[in-house]
Order: structure tokens, then C-alpha cells, then sequence
């Protein structure tokens, strides 16, 4: 007999498993017919007809080998063309970008070929839950920075420069964030540039909200002066164009990163499927229009929620990027877990425990408001009931 | 697009204060606003999409091509008045192409659609000929599809 655990990676071991699996348990069991989860982090919506009959047409014409390693040209043209026009970025289709299997394997790229063994990652939280575990299964270690809802859930200069030691490599930007909506300014980032221009410290920005962000312009920290040549860029299709299980990311940055990067991809992945590729093609070509038909539903989706939490009593952060809203439930003197447990089981509305992503989220719960305002109404009168009952 | 107006024709049940919070206005003003497009006509009602095949009421919908003979001074607009004044006559269009007006009626059989075609439509001064398409099956109307979509199956994930 085998012994499983000595034959195991004490580093794939040593990632701690999630804390809410005790939740999950729960969820797993609920066959509840009126059970609405806002627990998902994926758009409501099908990905758009003409994107998809893009797919099926790259299929019935017989695309169904490899393409380049990179990914087809065609596309990296496009989201070269897409990030000028969106963004003002500027990455060269042939040598400065990598198509791949959704954001999660651009960002897996950007820390594998970066860190080596002792090398520390920041990482702000609360924040997407990958980052933190990929750092480690790099040797690296991953350093927690608190963001907090005084400050909008920005990271500031003050605790950035903080966080930086001699072993430092790079800086993760999850902005706009999940889970609590809180997004970068050009002052804001202006201000984090100034830390770390003259240092060697990369940023690894994850710009796969960029365009869910309400009431003014996404700002990548590449647009700032003199630091594209540390920043890698991190998009994809999922979020934007409600693309989730096409797997279509891509990673930008410095020629002499993303020839490492590549690398990497090229033996673990190939490349990205090709389906998918085709489709991501007619998404970049014709899809701006999609992309802010969703925004403003999402928008309205937004203010609508933010209301009703507000008028049931929960103190709540207004989210200006993503679509997670992040109240705070200590009001209530339950713990996230606890309350999103009782949620869940007296009411059957699942949300997500806000210590699921990092320190300082405990005290938060993440709703999802990609769902239908049918569901969100109904998830709030419910909500409200369920108040009621524990105050 | 004005954005109230593009929200009411998706729902029109939502409640001014509800469309008031999505929108970012103060409710007095969406009140106003609505007020005003009734009164203007901008808004011409709140009808309810029914899929009445789910219902035990038969029902025979029919799109009537017309053509018809414009007469001086009122063009088409004289006998398009004689034949919406009809109940049973759910949409008229003025049309392009190879017809004059495109006629939608609902009946309760096919009989009954079949009568008004001869026995009033046609028989309109000015109506040169018609021609009757039954509709078979509605997929799609005013953005809803018919057929409830496949879902895709349940997933625990955490993302």
C-alpha cells in the first residue's frame, strides 16, 4: 500500500484547503428549489450569440488543430488592437503577448517564471483566492497586505512601501477587486508608482474587471510613466464578455518576461483551445457593444442591491468595479462564516463568507449581483427577513 | 437611447423608485418622466407577454399581407384607419416591398380568422388583394424566446 501522503508535495500539501468547505458541504446539499445563490463570480449572461456561432463555424471548417504556442496571430492583433483602443496599451501582437487557458494560467505564468525559492509576493486582501497559493507552489512566499473599507479597499502607498523587504519580487494589483469592488485611480496608482519606481519589483496586474467599472475609466498601472516595463497585464475574456467556460485569458508585458512566460506555457499548456480562440477573435472585433450592454445592466444590477442592503440595515462599501457587493455584517455579531451558514440554511440564499478571500474579509460576506433582479429582489426580502429574526 | 424607456419595455412592472435606484435619479423626476411619456404618448401602454399555447385557450394568430390602391389626399392612411379600428386586428404596418400593409390578427379558429379576411378585410374599397399566413409556432417576441433554454447543470465551484 502506498503511502499517499509521504509520496505527496509537502508544498501541495501545505496549501491550506479552502475554509469554506464546511459551506460548500452545505450548498452541495441544498435541493432547495427556491434555493438563489449569489455566490458565483460569473456573469448571469450567455455568452453572446455571434461569439459563439464564431465557435461553431471555426469547428465546422475543421479548426481544430493546435495553433502557435502564443495563439493564433489573428487574435493577438486583436487584443493588441483591443488594449490600444480600450486602454491605450500598447503590446507588440508578436513578441510582447500570450494567449492563455483564462486570466488564472496568466497569472500562473507571471509568478512561476518570476519567483524563485524565499522570494516574497504582496498580495493585497481580501482578494481573488489563486494568488496566495500559486505564489507558494513557487517556493515563494506570498505577504498579505489588509486593504480596508476606510480607505475604499485601495492599497496605499504607505502600506505598500510597509510590506517591501529586501526579498520582495513583485506586487500583485487585483483592481478592480474581488470581492469588494474597489478599484485603482490614476491618483491612486500614481501614488503606488512612486514606491516602486527605482526598485526592481515587478507588478502583476489582474485587469480581468477592467471593463466592469462604473462611472469612470479603468486605469492599468502600465499606463503610467515608465512602468509598463515592470508590469504584466493580466486580462481575459470571461468577466467582459461572459466568456467564463471558453478558459480565454491573455498576459502582456515586457519582451524579456513573456519569452520566459512562453516557455512555461509551451510545456504545460501548448496553447489555448482553439475553439475558443476563433470565437475570442469575432469577441475582440465586435464585441465592444456587448461588453457595455452588460456594464450598464450590471450598473443597474449595482445601484439596485447597494440600496437594498443599505435599507436592511448593512453598512456596505458602494463597489465602482466588478460585480460583488461586500457588505459588512458585524452589525450582527456573527462571524462571516456563521452568517452565511444561517443565510443559507434558514433562507436558502448563498453567499460567500468574506474570510474565504484573506485577511480582513472576516466581518464581510460577497454577493454576486450578476443575477437576475428577480433574484436579487427576492434575495433581499429575504435578507431583510432574516435580519428581522436574529436582531 | 433613453435609458427609463429602454428599462420600462423590458419590465414594465418595475416600480419608479426601483427604476429611480438602478438609474442613479432622485424618484420625483422618474415620476415625472413617466407621467410625461404617457401624457405624450411616448407611452402607449404596459401590455403582459403570454405564451398562450401553455394556456387551454386556442388561439390562431395570422400575418395578412394587404395590398391596396392608395387614394388621393390620404395615401394609405384612410383604409389603414378602416382596418386597425378592427378589434381583432393586434398590429398594421405600412410595408415596403411587395404588399402595402402587414396585418396581425388573433382569433379563436381558424374559421374565425378565415371570415374576417373575406368577409371584412377584403372587401374594403380600396383593398386590391390579400394574402394569409398562419402562424405555426412563435419562437421569439419582443426579445423573450419562447422555449425554455436548457440550463446547465449545477456547479460547486469557487471562483
Amino acid at each position: 500500500m502506498i503511502d499517499y501522503n509521504s509520496v505527496l508535495s509537502p508544498r501541495v500539501k501545505g496549501i491550506a484547503p479552502s475554509g469554506i468547505r464546511k459551506f460548500f458541504d452545505l450548498l452541495e446539499n441544498m435541493h432547495s428549489s427556491d434555493a438563489i445563490s449569489l455566490g458565483v463570480g460569473e456573469p448571469d449572461f450567455v455568452t453572446p450569440w455571434h461569439i459563439r456561432d464564431a465557435g461553431i463555424y471555426a469547428l465546422e471548417k475543421g479548426f481544430t488543430k493546435y495553433t502557435s504556442n502564443a495563439g493564433l496571430m489573428e487574435l493577438r492583433r486583436e487584443i493588441s488592437k483591443y488594449l490600444y483602443r480600450r486602454f491605450n496599451l500598447s503590446y507588440d501582437p508578436a513578441r510582447q503577448i500570450v494567449v492563455t487557458v483564462g486570466g488564472s494560467e496568466g497569472i500562473d505564468l507571471a509568478v512561476r517564471a518570476v519567483v524563485s525559492e524565499g522570494d516574497e509576493v504582496i498580495v493585497p486582501v481580501p482578494s481573488f483566492v489563486c494568488y496566495g497559493p500559486i505564489v507558494a507552489m513557487a517556493g515563494g512566499v506570498p505577504v498579505y497586505v489588509e486593504t480596508r473599507a476606510a480607505d475604499e479597499f485601495r492599497l496605499t502607498p504607505e502600506a505598500l512601501r510597509a510590506a517591501i523587504t529586501p526579498r520582495t519580487k513583485m506586487v500583485v494589483l487585483p483592481f478592480p477587486n474581488n470581492p469588494t469592488g474597489g478599484i485603482m485611480e490614476r491618483r491612486d496608482l500614481e501614488a503606488l508608482a512612486e514606491v516602486l519606481r527605482g526598485t526592481d519589483i515587478l507588478v502583476l496586474s489582474d485587469e480581468i474587471y477592467a471593463e466592469l467599472t462604473y462611472g469612470g475609466h479603468h486605469v492599468s498601472m502600465a499606463n503610467l510613466p515608465d512602468m509598463a516595463e515592470r508590469t504584466l497585464v493580466v486580462n481575459g475574456f470571461s468577466k467582459s464578455h461572459a466568456m467564463t467556460g471558453w478558459r480565454m485569458g491573455y498576459l502582456c508585458g515586457p519582451e524579456p518576461l513573456i519569452k520566459q512566460m512562453l516557455k512555461i506555457h509551451q510545456y504545460a499548456i501548448m496553447c489555448a483551445p482553439t475553439t475558443s480562440q476563433y470565437a475570442a477573435v469575432e469577441a475582440m472585433r465586435s464585441g465592444d457593444h456587448d461588453v457595455e450592454t452588460m456594464r450598464k445592466d450590471y450598473d443597474y444590477r449595482r445601484r439596485f442591491l447597494l440600496d437594498k442592503l443599505r435599507a436592511a440595515g448593512l453598512e456596505c462599501f458602494e463597489p465602482r468595479g466588478a460585480f460583488y457587493m461586500f457588505p459588512s455584517i458585524r452589525s450582527t455579531g456573527m462571524t462571516s462564516a456563521e452568517f452565511c451558514e444561517r443565510f443559507l440554511v434558514e433562507e436558502h440564499v448563498a453567499a460567500i463568507p468574506g474570510n474565504a478571500f484573506g485577511q480582513g474579509g472576516e466581518g464581510f460576506v460577497r454577493m454576486c449581483y450578476a443575477s437576475s433582479l428577480q433574484n436579487l429582489s427576492e434575495s433581499m426580502d429575504r435578507l431583510e427577513r432574516f435580519l428581522a429574526k436574529i436582531r | 437611447m433613453d435609458e427609463l424607456l429602454t428599462l420600462l419595455e423590458k419590465d414594465g412592472r418595475q416600480t419608479p423608485q426601483q427604476l429611480a435606484t438602478m438609474l442613479g435619479r432622485a424618484e420625483q423626476d422618474v415620476v415625472a418622466d413617466i407621467a410625461r411619456y404617457e401624457s405624450e404618448h411616448i407611452i402607449l401602454g404596459y401590455p403582459t407577454l403570454i405564451d398562450w399555447t401553455k394556456t387551454d385557450d386556442e388561439l390562431v394568430t395570422a400575418l395578412i399581407e394587404v395590398r391596396i390602391a392608395p387614394q388621393r389626399g390620404d395615401g394609405f392612411d384612410r383604409i389603414a384607419e378602416r382596418i386597425y379600428q378592427y378589434e381583432e386586428v393586434e398590429s398594421l404596418y405600412l410595408m415596403s416591398g411587395a404588399y402595402d400593409l402587414a396585418v396581425t390578427i388573433t382569433g379563436r379558429s381558424l374559421r374565425e380568422v378565415a371570415e374576417f379576411v373575406h368577409a371584412r378585410l377584403a372587401i374594403i374599397e380600396g383593398v386590391t388583394g390579400t394574402a394569409t399566413h398562419f402562424i405555426l409556432k412563435k419562437y421569439k417576441e419582443k426579445n423573450h424566446i419562447f422555449p425554455k433554454l436548457p440550463e446547465q447543470e449545477e456547479r460547486l465551484l469557487f471562483i
